[in-house]
């Protein structure tokens, strides 16, 4: 078994324009290692949700990566307000981003749907006050 | 099909990339998870959102030309983040309707 392979990022929450930086390098360098597309897709997909969720909601945060020989796992953790209700921010189209944000392209209400569909494991650990922490597992 | 071949049929003009990619099939719509999760890679993405997040989508789904209707201006710092990863982005006077009617009877 190799070792697993370590990224971490520090998750810019006063900035749009960078928001998906680390899910772009992410899916660049799973692709120089020539991982499976289709994998390739569902941890982009599910990272870039995470990422914006962070953005909108929490003034950013930290994601870290890890593959190994059987799964990449994302770890997304904020130190944002925390999610009240779980199960209503999983439905699709459910949104409590406000205009600004709707203006940009951002608010359909499937951040956490995508996140859901696209993985094998998904995790939300919130507290309200304190933050959220998000874990994703796509298997290979 | 390259999308070379359909730049004259939605009267578009290029604003950036390579246009000898060869497409297939068209996905429409502003919403950014929405395009995330349903824009195949070497689609045409037509949309009328101009901002540099939709030069991160495309850089993570890979459609073959993003293409903006209605003649809206790619921002400064999307056209920067398209020119950095390779995306092509075409822009074109028509909504978003006639430009799928026009690739319709060009036969995309």
């Amino acid at each position: 078994m190799s070792e697993a392979l370590k990224f971490h990022f520090d998750i810019d929450g006063s900035d749009f324009s960078s928001a998906g930086v680390a899910s772009v390098m992410v899916k660049k360098k799973l692709r120089q290692l020539s991982y499976d597309p289709e994998v390739i897709r569902k941890v982009s997909i599910a990272m870039y949700e995470g990422e914006i969720n962070m953005v909108i909601h929490a003034c950013g945060g930290t994601a870290d990566v890890e593959v190994s020989d059987e799964e990449i796992t994302i770890i997304l953790r904020d130190k944002g307000p925390g999610i009240p209700d779980v199960e209503l921010a999983m439905q699709a189209g459910f949104s409590t981003a406000h205009d600004n944000i709707r203006n940009l392209g951002f608010g359909a209400g499937m951040g956490f749907p995508n996140m859901k569909k696209y993985t094998d494991y998904l995790n939300v650990d919130t507290v309200i006050g304190e933050g959220t922490t998000v874990t994703m597992k796509v298997k290979l | 099909m390259t999308v070379n071949d359909i730049c004259k049929d939605i009267d578009a003009e290029v604003i950036c990339g390579d246009t000898s990619k060869e497409f297939c099939g068209v996905y429409v719509g502003d919403l950014l998870s929405r395009a995330m999760s349903h824009v195949e890679c070497g689609n045409l993405w037509v949309t009328i959102m101009s901002n540099v997040n939709v030069a991160a989508v495309a850089t993570l789904t890979e459609p073959a030309a993003v293409i903006l209707a209605e003649d809206v201006e790619l921002q400064e710092d999307a056209f920067k983040g398209a020119n950095e990863n390779g995306i092509t982005v075409l822009r074109s006077p028509l909504s978003a309707y006639e430009i799928c009617v026009r690739l319709h009877e060009a036969a995309v």
